[in-house]
């Protein structure tokens, strides 16, 4: 399918002139009396040129309509997640700004391609996040992004996840790739992500982990309001390291969720798009083959009443 | 720099100010602040638009002015996957804290707690009690007479399945017993607390 999908890139830029291009040349060769048959052959180039198209349409369209059918369950599936996101924002804070001394930056994109820009944004935004902040970091989930950064900061990359959408994701997916990004102890992690909007409209965002340790100094800096609460577990350290790990899970399921949402969605939109260039291009071609088929017939009338008009003319 | 594209600047600069951080507290909204400051003289071009953070869409933060005790506290009980009350008016909900059961009534102080397996009860109205089996979790209890539930997983009793449960713990049961290091020990412990606080909440129905 990829490859196809290539060639259909290719014909795209492929004006109808370009396309006209070759027709013409064959006229000129038929002139100096090279085979029989050279006036077909245009118009075979031009009827096998269509059928790619029209595969690479059918193509398209289903694909378009497979994002559109799993978007709907992707959709309830994402909004039922956000909520749960919501005490840990409103009992720890939000800290994007927080100083630190190293950043673990998490981009989440696709496995796979023909998406739109999703994973550019991503990648980009996580590009932002290096400049801005020393020390950065990166663990992957994705093929997409991972084939982008490894170009650019081959070294910063420290762990790469991939596969995670083949099966339905399950909170418990979820927190084993969290867990192996609080593995890395790093004091600030951010995760980059697409959060769903719409199916034409995705909002890229940055959802930020502090540790444990982070989350303590906060508490005593008043930063975040955890100690005008009462504790009833364990004693401070340990429950913000429990706390902080749950966290993890719950923000990595809701991101991963988002962006596998809007990926859909973008998906459904790209191809709705090719589809329509592909019907356009369609159209474009059976206009030519039809007038390069009737200009064959005019010419070849005019031979045969000429012929036939000189015999005449010599009786 | 043409006109038109100062124009352009300057309209992206407006739209980026315009993010809303609703869901933030004071001290988060300094923070999101310079790291949005930091972002601008970072961008890599002038049309990239500020990112959203996690607080963008998060609900309204906890209001520290309390106007004495509401008859009826507001209830979130949230799991990854569901969220089974969401902004509910209860009369009162029993939580299984890893230190003991407690109560949360309206106006009830300032409280976090870790959740161990059992039984979070819903008191919605006096009839309507509803309750629920929680493997674990997090309860925090604001000023504001507002309770948020967090759980790994949330079932109603009554779907447990006695047969089930009896065979789960069987099955812990002799994972414990064959365990050969202490992690495999204690992963086959959770279990059995767990089976063993499902077993006490079918029986205590």
């Amino acid at each position: 399918m990829r490859a196809a999908m290539k060639d259909g890139a290719r014909g795209a830029s492929m004006t109808p002139r370009g396309i006209a291009a070759p027709v013409l040349g064959g006229w000129s060769a038929a002139s100096e009396g090279v085979p029989a048959n050279v006036r077909t052959i245009s118009l075979q180039a031009v009827k096998i040129r269509m059928r790619s198209v029209g595969n690479i349409q059918k193509i398209t369209k289903a694909m378009k309509m497979v994002a559109a059918s799993r978007l709907k369950g992707a959709q309830t599936k994402c909004e039922k997640s956000r909520a749960m996101v919501n005490p840990f924002v409103r009992l720890l804070g939000d800290t994007p700004g927080a100083e630190t001394e190293q950043t673990l930056v998490v981009p989440v994109s696709s496995d796979k391609g023909l998406c739109g820009g999703i994973n550019t944004a991503v990648v980009k935004y996580s590009q932002v996040l290096n400049a801005m902040t020393p020390g950065v970091t990166y663990n992957v989930i994705g093929d997409k992004a991972r084939a982008q950064l490894t170009r650019m900061m081959p070294q910063q990359i420290n762990n790469v996840i991939v596969d995670t959408t083949k099966q339905p994701l399950t909170f418990a997916t979820a927190s084993a790739i969290a867990d192996q990004v609080v593995a890395r102890n790093a004091p600030k992690t951010h995760i980059v992500y697409n959060r769903f909007a719409s199916a034409i409209s995705f909002k890229p965002s940055v959802a930020t982990l502090m540790s444990n340790e982070e989350l303590e100094k906060a508490a005593e800096e008043g930063v975040n309001e955890f100690d005008s609460y009462e504790i009833e577990g364990p004693d401070r350290s340990e429950f913000l390291l429990d706390l902080s790990e749950f966290k993890a899970g719950v923000m990595m399921y809701n991101a991963m969720l988002e962006n596998n949402t809007s990926e859909l969605g973008s998906r459904m939109q790209s191809m709705e798009n090719s589809s329509k260039n592909a019907s356009e291009m369609l159209a474009k071609l059976t206009l030519l083959y039809n007038r390069t088929r009737q200009a064959a017939i005019t010419t070849e009338l005019i031979e045969i009443i000429s012929g036939a008009s000189s015999l005449e003319s010599k009786e | 720099m043409s006109r038109a594209m100062m124009r352009l600047a300057r309209r992206v600069v407006g739209k980026n100010a315009s993010v809303p951080v609703r869901g933030a507290s004071t001290q988060s909204r300094a923070s999101i602040e310079t790291f949005m400051k930091n972002f601008e003289q970072h961008k890599t071009s002038p049309t990239m638009e500020h990112p959203a953070t996690s607080s963008t869409f998060a609900s309204t933060p906890v209001t520290e002015d309390v106007k004495g005790t509401p008859e009826k506290m507001k209830l979130n009980f949230y799991l990854p996957h569901d969220a089974p009350f969401d902004k509910t008016e209860v009369d009162m909900v029993l939580v299984p804290a890893t230190t003991g059961d407690f109560g949360v009534l309206p106006g009830h102080v300032p409280t976090v707690s870790q959740l161990r397996p059992g039984v979070v009860s819903v008191h919605v109205s006096d009839k309507d009690v509803q309750r629920y089996f929680v493997s674990g979790g997090f309860c925090f209890v604001h000023a504001d007479s507002t309770t948020d539930i967090c759980a790994v997983e949330a079932v109603p009793v009554e779907q447990l399945d006695p047969e089930a449960v009896k065979k789960g713990l069987a099955e812990h049961q002799a994972k414990f017993a064959n365990a050969k290091d202490d992690v495999e020990k204690a992963h086959a412990q959770i279990g059995i607390d767990c089976c063993n606080a499902m077993v006490s909440a079918i029986e205590g129905k």
